[in-house]
């Protein structure tokens, strides 16, 4: 049985106006919510993500964060709310408009999600492949240079995933995700499972594929350590609302005793975790 | 009592509720299979695995069949002198009822597991997600390929099982029974009609659809890990081999009831 915890004041998520003159943001989402059963995980959650902007948003497990990303992407259907990318409103797209506007979005996935039963060069270029944008034999010597630009050697093009370490195929995965030099990228828990070494390595590809790229990042961890890394502004996720958001340099000192727990991985504070008995 | 009307009632709903969740994923996947793009290597990859890597278990299995039938119908036709019957047994047996049923039931095994494993694997290490974000439809990635080559693909095997059934019966006869050759081959051909053959590849067609469907349908609805794919695996060969035997009345009645 799930003991719910205490009822604690939360703060207002800051949601300032954006002034007259700014460009409308990348990514707009407004009243987003998404209910499993009785559980509501996303509770008319505002966000904005500006163009060329590396947002992280942070939050405990089951505070959802992962339901977010996959909102965004179109993997989970939102029961209220809208999600605008470059100011069109995606979720009233037919499923084609939906998989046009997807050619524009690159994922790194938790666990990679690379295709075992393909040998990686095709896992990088598949959405090339699959949009019949490049032959088999240019989707080759393509793969192995980007392949190049995450660290990895040409001989690693014809490897299948199950032959690499989980560093490698992080690696793959991302150069997956840069592949069609996407306007967006998202991160679901880029460095989980691998040693802090790798974890700062794939952090550093990570920078500077989306600064190469010129490209949004959407990101998010519980990883801090990585967060300060990729992060130009940190955003905490508790209960299904955005309670707090500030660059990431204010990150160790937020003024938000959630953030603060969080950040700092106190045992005691606002945020008590649900626990089963 | 009133328990055990809600149970019966919870069932009931449960089991129209999964009929119809098959039949729109069915809709959907035949929606997608007349609409580009098409991934013709997949498709050609599925008729590799499906046609060509089932033909030693399929024609293993006919062959052998065809021998027992023959052997059977033999001693069993003796006790009333109509061993004569015996090649025409074995011909239309084999091309109405035994190369389809059984050469269905061999690939449910086979590959409607196969395909419920590598689907419900890719369901739960997020690969059909990473699918969609790569703007490639999981249904005419996945689905389609494998739904067209299981109906295409089947009927050849039958084929190749009839003729390898009747082989075994006419080795059975000829070598052990002390049939003529030639006049064991004249009672295969003597009372052999197109419609034998062609309800059989109906059959064949058919549940090679149904292998498929139950295969991608269980898969790509798999949750929770390794034992979830086990139990979709489980389940796409048990609903597979369960509706092959329906249909297999069904369009028996449709062909040869009168």
């Amino acid at each position: 049985m799930s003991a719910p915890a205490p009822a604690a004041p939360m703060p207002a998520a800051p949601m300032p106006a954006a002034p007259a003159d700014t460009p409308p943001p990348k990514i707009r989402v407004r009243g987003l919510t998404k209910r499993f059963g009785p559980k509501l995980v996303l509770d008319a959650l505002d966000l904005d993500l500006p163009a060329r902007h590396s947002l992280v948003v942070i939050g405990g497990s089951g505070s959802g964060k992962s339901v977010l990303i996959k909102c965004i992407l179109g993997l989970i259907e939102p029961d209220e709310g809208a999600i605008e990318i470059d100011g069109r409103n995606v979720l009233a797209m037919s499923r084609e408009e939906r998989e046009a506007v997807n050619a524009h979005m690159g994922m790194l996935f938790q666990a990679g999600a690379l295709f075992d039963s393909l040998p990686v060069w095709e896992n990088v270029c598949f959405g090339l492949l699959a949009k019949n944008e490049i032959g088999r034999c240019a989707a080759r010597e393509k793969a192995v240079e980007i392949l190049s630009r995450v660290g990895l050697t040409p001989d690693v093009a014809a490897l299948y995933p199950a032959e690499l370490s989980g560093g490698m195929q992080k690696r793959v995965a991302l150069a997956r995700a840069i592949a069609a030099q996407p306007d967006i990228i998202f991160f679901d828990e880029p460095t989980t499972g691998l040693d802090p070494i790798m974890g700062a390595i794939i952090d550093s590809l990570i920078v500077d594929c989306v600064r190469r790229l010129g490209a949004t990042a959407f990101s998010i961890t519980h990883d801090m350590a990585s967060a300060k890394r990729i992060a130009d502004s940190v955003a905490m996720i508790f209960k299904g609302k955005i309670i707090w958001r500030g660059p990431s340099a204010e990150i160790d000192h937020p003024g938000n005793p959630y953030v603060e727990q969080f950040v700092k991985g106190q045992k005691d504070g606002p945020i008590q975790m649900e626990v089963r008995r | 009592m009133l328990d055990m009307l809600a149970a019966v009632g919870r069932g009931t709903f449960g089991f129209l509720s999964t009929i119809g969740t098959v039949a729109l994923f069915a809709a959907t996947a035949l929606g997608h299979s007349v609409r580009p793009p098409f991934y013709w290597r997949n498709f050609i990859r599925q008729c590799i695995d499906i046609g060509y890597f089932s033909l030693p278990v399929v024609a293993l299995t006919a062959i052998f069949s065809g021998m027992v039938l023959a052997l059977q119908s033999y001693t069993g036709f003796a006790r009333f002198s109509a061993e004569g019957a015996v090649a025409t047994v074995v011909v239309l047996s084999m091309t109405r009822e035994l190369g389809p049923v059984l050469a269905g039931l061999m690939v449910a095994g086979r590959i409607g597991a196969a395909m419920a494993a590598e689907i419900g694997t890719m369901r739960v290490t997020d690969q059909i997600d990473a699918l969609t974000t790569l703007s490639t439809n999981p249904f005419k990635y996945l689905v389609v390929p494998r739904l067209v080559a299981g109906t295409l693909m089947l009927p050849l095997l039958v084929l190749v099982a009839d003729i390898l059934g009747v082989m075994g019966g006419f080795l059975v006869g000829t070598a052990k029974l002390g049939f003529n050759s030639g006049a064991y081959m004249a009672r295969t051909w003597e009372y052999l009609e197109a419609e034998d053959v062609v309800s059989g590849l109906v059959k064949a067609a058919v549940f090679g659809f149904l292998v498929a469907l139950m295969g991608c349908y269980h898969g790509y609805r798999s949750r929770g890990g390794a034992q979830g794919v086990g139990a979709a695996t489980t389940n796409a060969v048990v609903s597979a081999s369960i509706l092959i035997l329906i249909f297999n009345y069904i369009i028996t009645e449709l062909f040869f009831a009168r």
